[in-house]
């Protein structure tokens, strides 16, 4: 079976700084990918390159096939390849209920000009958006907070909106970026659960940055490293804990911290 | 998406029997003549109003509606004067041009965001005074002047829209005609915001980047927002070139521009229905300092820094929390 995205080759460069050096590899249908690697290793440009919101300097991103990087966002969330951000990106004053409804822009299958003029299809379209958001929200066990405005969140449900956000758009594929971060150990196995379960029962295809190791060991079929814009391994997670330059890699940023 | 409730209907209902019966009933009581062309001033401002308050919608500060509603009234005055065009094809030609020009500047300048993109349209006005100034077709600084009242309009001999030039009370046909754009506006307006497109512009003005993540085409939905907007500024601009019977380069000036602004700040950004009574207020509220002479606009403009910090949200968020209705 070939692969779902390939990664051929990806360089990012800006001035004179090399973001992501020559970067290669595939993602397979219904896996779990996580993207590690230590701050400032170039996992977030990376995700920014597959998702188009930032082109390449060189190299490209297929999707079955297709060319996605260097296009424009909306364009390749159209073809299902679909990332979610950080908590502070959302619809502010929106609740969580239309932020959902509003995400579901890409399953709509009447014109705008329909929905100004109240088409059969459009109110048809209403409806069905109406039904799916319900039906996400208590997928993701978020019905009780589906009227809050989403300033009032804490970070877990943030963080939960955002990936309801992302599978509202009825992706094939799914970037989370850091889906983890700031969340205590309960949080974060609950999200652990809830990202597994995005893949298993709805079969979407799940790419990760993530800092948080333990939740990546746990989750992931297989991990990219990356260290200073280069591809320093990949494998299952017991290959990449016993791979020297991982944790090389990991020591050196360990003794970092320990020197705070 | 049709659901109004009762109250709204009632509301709807006293206003529009309070602009087309009450207001005639009390000028005539009242002989106050003159307020006939405030008030059709005050309706065709609120429809270029509205065009900045949907710009406002997709996050971007417009401040350039005055180069718009100029391009309108001169569009439908050369029509009508140079082509002899009936007035009331014009009129949505005019519209029709601004929105063609906003559509050519929007390409590059709506990438913009927040101050620049004000800037930039600060100087839309008077980009397009100096055209006019310039330009052969639009006499230069003579401007064009003597434009013909709209002629009467027949299909198949069956009048549908009467001459004005005929009329007793040309005030009183202008400000009926002027209400109902502004009402046809409002109400396009309010259907468009209650829409799809309506939520993907509150997307939009929320966050851009996860509304492109959504896959809503941000740069194309940007485009066809601001030429709507323009529209109406053309729509407004021509009507009163029509009203005054002339189009000038100082006809809108950059002060215009501003005052659109300062219109849906007043009213309220957050309601459809905020630049039409913000338009109102200021326009009124102008004139109604007149008296303090020297001192007309160093209060004004005190009452207007004092409004926008004690009520951010504008005039219609008093309404709201005295638990109104939305």
């Amino acid at each position: 079976m070939s692969p779902l995205i390939q990664v051929k080759n990806v360089t990012k460069k800006y001035g004179g700084l090399t973001a992501n050096n020559d970067i290669s590899f595939d993602v397979a249908e219904n896996e779990i990918l996580s993207v590690i690697g230590p701050n400032g290793a170039g996992k977030s440009t990376l995700f920014k390159m597959i998702s188009s919101f930032t082109p390449t300097t060189s190299g490209e991103v297929l999707y079955q096939g297709e060319r996605i990087s260097n296009l424009k966002p909306h364009i390749v969330a159209r073809k299902g390849v679909v990332r979610t951000f950080q908590e502070t990106t959302i619809f502010k004053s929106m609740t969580v209920r239309e932020s959902v409804v509003v995400a579901q822009h890409l399953r709509a299958k009447a014109s705008l000009a329909g929905y100004f003029w109240g088409s059969k299809t459009a109110k048809e379209d209403v409806t069905a958006f109406g039904e799916y958001a319900d039906e996400l929200l208590e997928f993701l066990g978020m019905s009780e907070i589906s009227g809050e405005q989403a300033t009032n969140l804490p970070q877990g449900s943030l963080r939960a909106l955002g990936i309801a956000i992302g599978l509202a758009t009825d992706p094939k594929v799914l970037l989370l970026d850091e889906p983890f971060a700031g969340m205590n150990h309960d949080e974060t196995m609950r999200m652990v659960d809830l990202v597994r379960s995005v893949r298993d029962e709805r079969g979407v295809t799940v790419m990760l940055v993530e800092h948080d190791m333990p939740a990546v060991m746990n989750i992931s079929d297989r991990i990219v490293v990356l260290n200073f814009g280069e591809k320093i391994a990949q494998g299952t997670p017991s290959e990449i804990q016993n791979n020297e330059k991982v944790i090389e890699a990991y020591l050196g940023s360990a003794d970092d911290e320990i020197g705070m | 998406m049709f659901n109004v409730s009762a109250k709204q209907l009632t509301g709807v209902g006293v206003f529009l029997f309070a602009i087309f019966v009450g207001v005639p009933l009390i000028i005539g009581a009242t002989g106050r003549w003159d307020f006939y062309f405030t008030l059709t001033s005050v309706a065709l401002l609120s429809i270029a109003s509205a065009g900045v308050w949907l710009t406002f919608y997709i996050g971007r500060i417009n401040i350039g509606q005055g180069a718009f509603a100029l391009i309108g009234a001169y569009v439908s005055a050369i029509l009508v004067v140079k082509a002899g065009w009936s007035f009331w094809i014009s009129l949505p030609a005019a519209g029709f041009f601004a929105a063609l020009v906003a559509i050519l500047i929007g390409i590059p300048i709506l990438r913009l965001r927040g101050v620049y993109f004000a800037m930039i349209t600060l100087v839309l006005t008077q980009v397009v005074t100096l055209t006019a100034l310039a330009l052969p077709i639009t006499n230069g600084a003579k401007g064009m002047s003597s434009i013909p009242l709209p002629s009467g309009v027949s299909l198949f001999g069956i009048p549908i829209l009467p001459d004005f030039a005929g009329m007793e009370n040309t005030k009183l046909a202008f400000y009926y005609t002027a209400c109902i754009l502004m009402i046809v506006t409002y109400a396009a307006l309010y259907r468009l915001v209650n829409s799809r497109l309506g939520h993907l512009c509150r997307s939009m003005q929320q966050n851009e980047e996860l509304a492109s993540s959504i896959g809503v085409n941000i740069a194309y939905i940007r485009i066809v927002i601001f030429a709507i907007s323009s529209f109406f500024g053309g729509i407004g601009g021509a009507m009163f070139g029509s009203i005054a019977q002339s189009v000038y380069p100082s006809s809108f000036q950059v002060v215009d521009s501003v005052n659109f602004m300062l219109n849906c700040f007043l009213g309220g950004l957050g309601y459809v229905f905020g630049p039409m009574l913000g338009t109102l207020v200021l326009y009124f509220g102008w004139d109604l300092l007149f008296e303090f002479g020297k001192y007309q606009m160093l209060i004004y403009s005190t009452v207007l820094i004092l409004i926008i910090r004690f009520l951010p949200n504008g005039l219609l968020s008093l309404r709201i929390g005295k638990g109104g209705d939305k």
